[in-house]
Parts: structure tokens; C-alpha cells; sequence
């Protein structure tokens, strides 16, 4: 008896859902967008207010945002769902995960979909920094939408007590190196009170590495992300200045959280400190100080690692969808919108037309701290992403962090972490 | 029978399949998986940071059971007791179990943060040096051990705190009469009678010292250099990281076969020593 109720109730369901599925074949575009919130600031809002505006403009198209948690969750459900033949139709995920997706055969490029002229303006309008990761094999796979690069921000009042001009920062390590000298307090009994520099290494400290190795002229992987440059020496000069700066004492020793980096700067813990643009909106409210942001220094050249998130189509889903969801990630990164979204988050607006707006040209004039990521995009790279990304960034992190703990000298911390990457990789030769 | 079939369905059938996928090589794109029998097993006995999880794992149990089962008996006796306060006391002790982990986690990323952090703050009033607890490889497994029995203990002293309760009264007003010590009443006549209930602690306690990495991902994320990763974190990382689900599973069976091995050695072995009344 209760077996036959089982019965009926699972092929009353079947029918069910075979009936809604034919209902939707008639209605409109279903377009199931996943999202990551990464910085603080009205993120969901100004999303589902695009969402409608798109909706609006194009009656055909159902726009389902969904929030997903931080990018390492919403890559896990991206993917989980995409290996079980349900993926979102298009997601936020990391710009350092486009290999990730292509091994797993998860998305599809946006070539496909640029037709008109107007369209593939539209494609070539980014930034070329932000291409760099958005881009392999002649194909694009990614469009950059919430995208982020590193720079420095300096505590003025700091600057002023220890007899260096506020207004301006170090550009050169070797500027770095004597203003955290003499931005280093010690207390009566030989503790420090004050670090001069502090360059966060938890959680990812590769992304940071590349402030160091990007101007001391190494680029850590391959274009194609088969290869990586560990045991560079130039690779491993940067990593000793970075070690050399705790060892000289301006420098907090040891792994330093990237989490209470910003809080350390507004306590005056540290006078100097590299942290990513996302934090500038947090900053600015925050600190009860005069501060400056910055390049970061430079060495042999000038640059910085850019970050962040690009927009990606998955493959399982129907063309109509696929369609839809080009449509809406052309839509979102409009330079008006892109300018809306740059000052509501504090992210890199994606082109140079963006910052041409109005809007953001008044934006930039009142608060020109907004312009710095910009100005170094010219000198920026890509983030260092590989295929097997995350193994690879893993042995990379576990080789820094030895290194800063004092485990391992830079050059055996590289040299492992070299033959970790080539034998994950070897596979890709 | 319903019950059967929710754990078939929920417990037995996944652990089959993870069995089965653990002997398989990992899906990539276009190619599927294939059977390479022991070669995950293989591959986990080359992987120096399955070892290095381990071993701090077997260091976080062997230091958070002890702790945490001592620590939850003590406040248990203290606040059976009649002191001042006791309602007061006694939800002061519960309230790190009522918090999430992830929140924990984030106020004891704030106590261990150098310079300005609680500890620190009270470490240089005392004078004591500045350290790096959670980035420096020699304390950070030390440091998220601590975070683990603080969350812990609480949980703990709310079963002996019950057990304790329900002792017969008359058993210490016969041992007041017979002039017994607290101590002596304490180790022949509570203690044993919480034989049972240690048990169930004990082995919630074990399998605590396996599941429990929520801190993980606040405070280290298992740094710096994997000194303070754990098993399950590792898990984590090969299976929604790395995407390695062939190897995920193998480390899935290798902590099945502790926990399984844990369970059944405290049901035939220390079941028969403990005293039910």
C-alpha cells in the first residue's frame, strides 16, 4: 500500500515536471546567473538593479541572479552543478580559473557570439591588462567585469613624524627600503611598535609575490599556462627582498594575515601597506588619517599583478541561453554601467571609456586615490594562473611561506616548489 | 525500515561509491574515468602533505581530547557546585558552542593578530616578547588546537553537567558521614559513575578531532607551509580546489577507515569497561 503511494507520488511528479518543462520552452530566455561577493560595499543591490534594467530593456530574457558566496564557493557550485548537466548559464568566477574551466570542458569562448561589428568593439574595448587572463589560444573565454589590481597605500601623518614628505611615496625598492627604515619604531625594551612596510602572505600569497617579481622584470608562468618560472633568479632575487625585509626588522616577520592588513594600517601598525584596490572604499571610511595610495614600486620596471573576476558562459546550456547571456554581460559592461559599478565597489572600471564617462571623470577629480589602479594598468600583468591552477598556486604559496617563516632559504624554497609545479604540469608539456 | 533506508540511501550507498571512485582516475573534460586500481593510494603515500596532515592531525586529537574532556569535567564540578553566579557561569561556559564556527574563528583571528591582538596586548603587559601565533609554523597548530577545545569544552560539560545532576544525593551524604575527601569521593564514586557518559564524550570527541576544520579557513587556510593543515582540510582542498576527485576519494576512505576503526575499538574494548548501572 504505502509502496503504491510511493509509485504514484514519484510518477505524478515526473509528469509534473515534464509539464513545467514544457511550459518553459514557450516562456521567456531563463538566464541563472551566479555571482561571488568579494569586497564590502552594496554588491548585491547594485546587481539585482542591473538585473532588472537589463530585463527591462529585453522582455525576452528572464535574468536570475544568484548570490554564491565567496569565488572559491561559487566556483564549487559552478562546477558541481556544471558536472552534474545543470550549470548557471553564466557566472562571476575568478579570471585565474579560465583554465580550470577549460580542462573541465565547462565553458564556451565569446568569439562565437560577436557577429556584428559593434560586438567585437565591444570585446576589444577592455583594458589589455585585464585581457591578459581572459584570453588563451587565440580565443576569449572570459570578460572582465569586477577586476582588481594591487597597489600601495601610505600613511601620511606617519610620513610627516618621521621627516619624509607626505605627499610623496616610495617609487623604487630602494626608496621602499630606507622610508620603512625610518618608519620603524621600537619601544624602550627593543620591540617593535611599528613596521614600516607590510606586504600580507596568508591565504594567497602569490598574488602579492607578483608586486616583487613583476618589477624585478620575471613573469612566473607561460602564456598558454604549461610553464612555470619559479627558479628564475630574478624570481628568487624578489623573493629574498621580500625575506630581507623581515630580516631587517621593517617588516612584520613571520606569515602576515591578509585579513587584519587593513586594520594594522589603520591602528598604525604599519605605515605602508600593499593590499588590493577593492579595499579603497573601506580604507577611505576607515582611517582616521591623512593616507595616500600608490604605485607599487618598481625595480627593473614598474607593474602589479591585476585581479578579480570575469564573466564566463558554460557550455550545457541551450544557445538561446548562451545568446542571452552575451547579450547581458555586453549590457553590464557599458561604460556608464561599468562606471556606476567602479564607484559603488571600489573595482577597476574594465575600459578606458568607462573613465571617460562624466560621471567617473568627476568621480576621479574629487578623489584621484580612484585613478591610481587605473594609471597603472598600462604597466600591469596578468595574474599568475596555470593549467591545474590551483595545485600549481598551492605549491607556489607553500614555497613563499617557508621561505617568510625562515623554513627554507628563497632559492630551496623555489627550486621545490619548481619541481612540484613541473611535475604537476608535466602532463601539459 | 524507513529509517534502513535513509541510511542506505545517505550513509552506506555513498561510502560504496567513494570505494568505488577511489579506485578510479579523475574525469577531465572529454576524457572519462577510467580504473587504476591502487594508483590513488599510490600517489597518497608520495604526498608529503597527506603525511604532514596527518601527523597534525593525530597532534590536534591527541592534544584536543585530553583538553577538552578534562577541561568540560572540571567547569562540570565547579558549576554543580553551590557558588554564586552558577546560572551566570554555567552560560558563560556554553556560549562558545552556541556561536558558529566561522564567527569564533574571526574573533580569535583578532586575539592571536600580533602587535594590537588580545594576546598580544596581555603578553606585553606582561612582559613578554612579540609573536606571530598563527604565522609562524611552530605555534599555529598549537593555536588552532586552542580555538578547537574552547569551542568544545562548553558542549561537554552540558552532558556531564547532567550526569552529574542525576547522581543520587544520598551517595554524598553517605560519603560526608564515612568522612571521605572530595578528592577520594571524586575518583571512586563520581568518576566511575561517569564512566558512560565519558564514553559518548570520548567518542563525540574523536570525531570532532576529525571533522572539525571550519577554523581552518579563517585563521591559516592549513599555513604557513601546511603546518597547521589537517586531513579533512586537506580533503577539501584536493577534491573542490584541485577538482581531483579520484584521490578525494581515497583520502574519503582513509578517514572512514580511522573513524570506523576509532568507533568500533570504544564499543568492544572500552564498552566492556564501563559501568552501566
Amino acid at each position: 500500500m504505502r509502496r503504491n503511494t510511493f509509485v504514484q507520488t514519484l510518477a505524478a511528479t515526473a509528469l509534473l515536471s515534464g509539464l513545467t518543462g514544457f511550459a518553459q520552452a514557450q516562456a521567456p530566455v531563463d538566464l541563472q546567473f551566479y555571482y561571488p561577493v568579494a569586497v564590502g560595499g552594496p554588491i548585491a543591490k547594485t546587481i539585482d538593479g542591473f538585473a532588472e534594467g537589463f530585463m527591462k530593456e529585453n522582455p525576452g530574457i528572464k535574468v536570475t541572479p544568484i548570490y554564491a558566496g565567496t569565488y572559491q564557493e561559487t566556483i564549487v557550485k559552478a562546477l558541481t552543478a556544471h558536472k552534474s548537466g545543470t550549470p548557471p548559464v553564466t557566472s562571476v568566477l575568478l579570471s585565474t580559473d579560465m583554465f580550470t574551466l577549460i580542462d573541465e570542458d565547462a565553458i564556451v569562448p565569446f568569439d562565437n557570439f560577436a557577429k556584428t561589428p559593434e560586438d567585437k568593439a565591444w570585446m576589444a574595448s577592455f583594458y589589455k591588462a585585464f585581457m591578459a587572463n581572459s584570453q588563451t589560444g587565440g580565443k576569449t573565454w572570459g570578460i572582465p567585469f569586477q577586476r582588481s589590481t594591487v597597489v600601495m597605500y601610505w600613511n601620511k601623518e606617519l610620513f610627516k613624524e618621521a621627516g619624509l614628505d607626505p605627499n610623496k611615496a616610495p617609487t623604487t625598492w630602494a626608496e621602499l627600503k630606507d622610508a620603512a627604515t625610518k618608519l620603524t619604531k621600537k619601544d624602550a625594551s627593543g620591540k617593535t611598535t611599528q613596521f614600516g612596510v607590510q606586504i600580507p602572505s596568508s591565504g594567497f600569497p602569490y598574488w602579492l609575490f607578483q608586486t616583487l617579481t613583476t618589477p624585478n622584470d620575471a613573469i612566473l608562468a607561460n602564456d598558454a599556462g604549461t610553464q612555470v618560472k619559479f627558479d628564475d633568479p630574478k624570481v628568487i632575487e624578489a623573493l629574498q627582498f621580500w625575506v630581507d625585509l623581515g630580516k631587517a626588522g621593517i617588516h612584520p616577520p613571520g606569515v602576515v594575515e591578509w585579513g587584519t592588513t587593513p586594520k594594522d594600517f589603520f591602528e598604525k601598525k604599519s605605515a605602508i601597506i600593499y593590499t588590493t584596490t577593492g579595499n579603497l572604499t573601506n580604507i577611505k571610511a576607515n582611517a582616521k588619517f591623512d593616507f595616500g595610495v600608490g604605485m607599487i614600486p618598481g625595480n627593473k620596471r614598474k607593474g602589479s599583478p591585476t585581479g578579480g573576476g570575469n564573466f564566463y558562459i558554460f557550455k550545457k546550456s541551450t544557445p538561446a541561453q548562451q545568446e542571452a547571456a552575451f547579450k547581458f554581460a555586453k549590457w553590464v559592461t557599458q561604460p556608464e554601467r561599468a562606471a556606476q559599478w567602479s564607484m559603488e565597489t571600489g573595482y577597476v572600471a574594465v575600459s578606458q571609456a568607462a573613465y571617460d564617462t562624466p560621471t567617473l571623470k568627476k568621480y576621479g577629480q574629487d578623489f584621484p586615490a580612484a585613478l591610481v589602479a587605473r594609471d597603472q594598468l598600462p604597466v600591469s600583468v596578468a595574474e599568475f594562473s596555470t593549467h591545474e591552477n590551483q595545485r600549481v598556486t598551492k605549491a607556489l604559496n607553500d614555497g613563499l611561506q617557508a621561505a617568510l617563516t625562515g623554513t627554507k632559504t628563497p632559492t630551496q624554497a623555489m627550486q621545490d616548489a619548481q619541481k612540484e609545479a613541473d611535475r604537476i604540469l608535466r602532463s601539459y608539456k | 525500515m524507513p529509517a534502513m533506508l535513509v541510511l542506505l540511501a545517505f550513509t552506506h550507498w555513498p561510502v560504496i561509491g567513494t570505494l568505488w571512485h577511489s579506485f578510479q582516475s579523475t574525469p577531465k573534460g572529454g576524457r572519462p574515468a577510467v580504473w587504476v586500481g591502487m594508483e590513488n593510494y599510490q600517489v597518497m603515500l608520495d604526498d608529503p602533505v597527506f603525511w604532514k596532515a596527518l601527523t597534525n592531525n593525530l597532534w590536534f586529537a591527541g592534544a584536543t581530547i585530553p583538553l577538552s574532556i578534562g577541561l568540560a569535567l572540571t567547569m562540570a564540578l565547579w558549576v554543580n557546585e553551590r557558588i554564586a553566579g552558577r546560572t551566570f557561569l554555567r552560560m558563560a561556559y556554553f556560549t562558545p558552542t552556541v556561536l558558529p564556527m566561522i564567527a569564533v574563528a574571526n574573533i580569535w583571528l583578532f586575539f592571536y593578530t600580533p602587535q594590537y591582538g588580545l594576546l598580544e596586548q596581555v603578553g606585553s603587559a606582561l612582559g613578554f616578547g612579540s609573536h606571530n601565533w598563527l604565522g609562524s609554523p611552530s605555534t599555529a597548530l598549537g593555536a588552532v588546537t586552542l580555538v578547537a577545545v574552547w569551542k568544545e569544552a562548553g558542549f561537554f560539560m552540558i552532558f556531564y553537567l547532567a550526569a552529574l545532576q542525576s547522581l543520587n544525593p544520598s551517595l554524598r551524604e553517605a560519603a560526608a558521614i564515612e568522612g571521605a575527601s572530595r578528592w577520594y569521593f571524586f575518583r571512586r564514586v563520581q568518576w566511575p559513575l561517569l564512566m558512560p557518559t565519558t564514553l559518548f564524550v570520548l567518542i563525540n570527541c574523536v570525531i570532532n578531532a576529525f571533522r572539525m576544520v571550519d577554523h581552518l579557513f579563517v585563521l591559516t587556510r592549513g599555513g604557513p607551509d601546511n603546518a597547521s593543515t589537517l586531513l579533512l582540510y586537506h580533503l577539501y582542498e584536493v577534491g573542490f580546489s584541485f577538482w581531483d576527485t579520484g584521490y578525494a576519494s581515497a583520502l574519503t576512505m582513509v578517514i572512514i577507515v580511522v573513524l570506523v576503526g576509532a568507533t568500533l575499538l570504544q564499543f568492544f574494548v572500552l564498552d566492556r569497561r564501563v559501568h552501566y548501572r
